[in-house]
């Protein structure tokens, strides 16, 4: 069958159940938007900057559980692509970006809108392609697909050149994916499961621990039944959020700088951390000498450099988390759950007692709004059930806070880039992944200025989202860092220039609330979740509001400024 | 920890760019690169890379695992670990002036090295060996005169049957 290079690359984005496209224009992408007009079964979203697009189809891989993808034209397109890669890289997100590429014979020119996008975004894709033989064209998308999906998941990038996408081509759909070079092993190893088991057997001091691979793997069923079944205390990263339910009596809270007390107490004092889908990131150990000096520790994770990276492991799981803790569950449940729970009750109860001594909390005001206060009214009134995206910064964290994340994949934030600007797009595109579900994203002031200009997507596209912005008016995050250990001068983090967020929302022909009423917080938040179409609602807080508890960055996670 | 010399056989995709993922990722990563050869193997599609890195034992177990997860490298093989024969050429450039000629000549002998190329001032010496001997070579040679200086920089192979 002849078909265009265009043709084919529907066809094959088609073939992996994706429903929807996030792109933006330009000269060397003409012939595919022309194309993808042609297919009903194929939504073009059309954003307002091209970072943008790469974050909806982030939270769109989250949501509707694909592969996400992006399309956006050659050199500035390609280049305003990258802090979206960068960020699906850190939080391993599968993803697909295609960028226009100017034609084969004149690359290495200088051409217009000519940049070398693959020799940029090495170093924060999993992997990427220049495309310059179009026979090869079919087979590229598919190991595109194959690499992002696959193992550690992570974002591609395929660069195609316009004689490429115009090409008329012999078509014929590839067979399945044979690379000699990259097998991902799924499989663990049977001998280190029993050895696990043994070592839980033992523990006295046990937690268990979740990442952002457990919600990858689509693990938090087997995660959950383990710590159910041996009555495990559990603590996650940011990333792990909702892996395991935040309403359940074990769940410790989230686990680091910004962890609860109990969680980072727990950890730091046990004798053993069972440990999914984590990479033991400076945010989550603090000062690495310090960390949990008793603990043995389990790790499961398909990629082998994130074991004995920064932790010493003793005993390592390479394989699918969701294979592994079904395994594992598999071979508890042979034995009486009371094997598993030698001096569980001493060890509870010392948890507890952390619990008691200091619950996560914040001052409540009658005067100004507390922003935590609104993240716990959202939770309340949404039951839990909302998918949250965040922007960067206290806003985010009080969102992984104060929202108690029952389920996988509801909470979406950029966990290792900490991208501002993440946010907005980000719902756009968890809306378009999972249309029925609500989509709130928490913001900050500062960041959605970023990408502000994603209203307008969100309105014409009607993909509602309802955005909560914590006004502080100020970089609150980077102020807390100045207040805490700067001496208080606030350089350059202070906001009060800023936009109407109200008369924003109406010029984007979405709806604004503002509210600077304690009293009128839950009304505000009933007023616009329940307002059709896209809305702003803005809350006037406390300004020095600050996140707590803390550990300052490089200090052990036992010692955490409380207030 | 202590800090060890390793040499790393890298079998990779013989594609383009390849080798700029893989100074990339130390360069990226904060590891030294040493020397680095890379060669064609009688398979056209695989080339090889030989690597010499000075880090820990625990540095190594990463730098290991990144190379191993980049999608174009087909193994990673720690000679460092077994047995092996580790080779290095260099073509020096040396002043021949004629009262030093005798001198010169002796050495290369000494070195079982060899005079390649034979000029109105200069010699053009072969040596071949680990590089303990190029360096002693060298500094052998550095009283001389030394006008220039090219080098393969190591290569291995494993002593042992197979890969
Ligand atoms: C693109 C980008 N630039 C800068 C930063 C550094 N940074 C981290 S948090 C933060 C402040 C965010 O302010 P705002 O959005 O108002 O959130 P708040 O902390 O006040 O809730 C800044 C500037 C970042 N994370 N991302
Ligand atoms: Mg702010």
């Amino acid at each position: 069958m002849k078909l265009t290079g265009a043709q084919i690359l529907i066809h094959m984005i088609k073939a992996q159940g994706v429903d929807t496209i996030f792109g933006y224009p330009g000269g060397a992408t003409i012939d595919i938007h022309d194309e993808i007009l042609k297919h009903d079964d194929l939504r073009h979203v059309l954003v307002r900057h091209e970072q943008g697009a790469v974050h909806m189809a982030d939270a769109y891989a989250r949501t509707h559980k694909t592969t996400g993808v992006a399309l956006v034209t050659s050199g500035p397109g390609a280049t305003n692509a990258v802090t979206g890669l960068a960020s699906a890289h850190c939080d391993s997100i599968p993803i697909v970006v295609f960028t226009g590429q100017v034609p084969t014979g004149l690359i290495g020119n200088d051409a217009f809108q000519e940049v070398d996008i693959v020799g940029i975004t090495r170093p924060c894709t999993k992997h990427n392609y220049l495309v310059k033989d179009p026979s090869k064209l079919a087979e590229i998308i598919q190991e595109a697909f194959f690499i992002a999906g696959s193992g550690r998941p992570g974002p591609v990038l395929v660069d195609l050149p316009k004689d490429v996408v115009q090409a008329i081509i012999d078509f014929q759909m590839p067979g399945p994916v044979k690379m000699n070079t990259y097998k991902p092993n799924y499989k663990p190893n049977k001998k280190q499961m029993t050895t696990a088991v043994k070592m839980i057997k033992e523990a006295r001091r046990p937690v268990m621990f979740a990442g952002g691979g457990v919600i990858l793997s689509g693990a938090s069923q087997e995660f959950t039944r383990i710590a159910k079944f041996a009555n495990l205390p559990v603590t996650a990263s940011l990333m792990g959020l909702g892996a395991f339910p935040g309403s359940d009596a074990n769940w410790l809270g989230m686990l680091g700088m910004h962890g609860t007390y109990r969680a980072n107490m727990s950890i730091g004092h046990s004798d053993l951390i069972f440990a999914a889908g984590v990479r033991f990131d400076d945010r989550v150990t603090g000062n690495l000498e310090k960390f949990a000096p008793d603990a043995k520790v389990i790790q499961i994770d398909i990629d082998p450099t994130s074991i004995h990276k920064n932790v010493e492991v003793d005993c390592p799981i390479v394989g699918d988390c969701k294979m592994a803790l079904a395994d594992i569950a598999g071979l508890m449940e042979k034995e009486a759950p009371e094997n598993f729970m030698k001096d569980r009750e001493a060890w509870l109860n010392r948890i507890n007692e952390w619990k008691q001594l200091t619950p996560l909390k914040y001052d409540q005001s009658f005067d100004t709004i507390k922003p935590q206060y609104v993240v716990e009214k959202l939770y309340e009134i949404t039951k839990g059930n909302a998918i949250v995206t965040t922007e960067v910064g206290q806003n985010q964290m009080w969102a992984a806070q104060y929202y108690h994340f029952e389920k996988p994949n509801h909470f979406i934030t950029s966990g290792g880039l900490g991208v501002m600007g993440f946010g907005l797009p980000a719902a756009i595109g968890a809306k378009a992944g999972a249309p029925d579900k609500l989509v709130v994203c928490v913001a900050g002031d500062g960041s959605i200025q970023m990408n502000s200009q994603e209203l307008m997507t969100a309105v014409a596209e009607k993909l509602d989202v309802k955005i909560v912005i914590l006004n502080n008016r100020y970089l609150g995050m980077v102020r807390q860092w100045q207040e805490l250990f700067y001496n208080k001068v606030y350089a350059d983090t202070n906001m009060e220039a800023q936009p109407d967020f109200v008369k924003l929302a109406d010029a984007y022909g979405a709806t604004g609330f503002r509210c600077d009423d304690p009293a009128k917080v839950t009304q505000t938040l009933e007023m616009g979740l329940n307002t059709p179409g896209t809305v702003i609602m803005e809350f006037i807080v406390e300004r020095e509001e600050s996140v707590y508890p803390m550990v300052p960055a490089g200090g052990a996670i036992t010692d955490m400024l409380l207030v | 920890m202590e800090t060890n010399r390793y040499i790393l056989s890298i079998l990779v995709d013989n594609e383009p760019g390849v080798l700029s993922r893989i100074s990339g990722l130390f360069s990226g990563r904060g590891f030294n690169i040493d020397s680095l050869s890379v060669a064609k193997t009688a398979d056209p599609r695989v080339s090889v890379i030989t690597m010499v890195t000075f880090c820990d034992a625990h540095i190594i177990e990463q730098i290991k695992k990144q190379l191993h997860k980049l999608i174009n490298v087909i193994t990673v093989n720690d000679l460092t670990q077994k047995e092996y024969v580790e080779r290095e050429l260099a073509l020096i450039k040396v002043h021949a002036k004629t009262e030093k000629r005798a001198e010169i000549m002796r050495m290369v002998d000494i070195f079982r090295s060899k005079i390649v190329d034979v000029g109105a001032s200069h010699f053009i010496v072969e040596v071949s060996g680990d590089s303990g001997k190029i360096n002693a070579f060298v500094e052998l040679m550095k009283p001389m005169g030394i006008v220039e200086i090219a080098s393969t920089g190591t290569i291995a192979l494993g002593r042992e049957n197979g890969k």
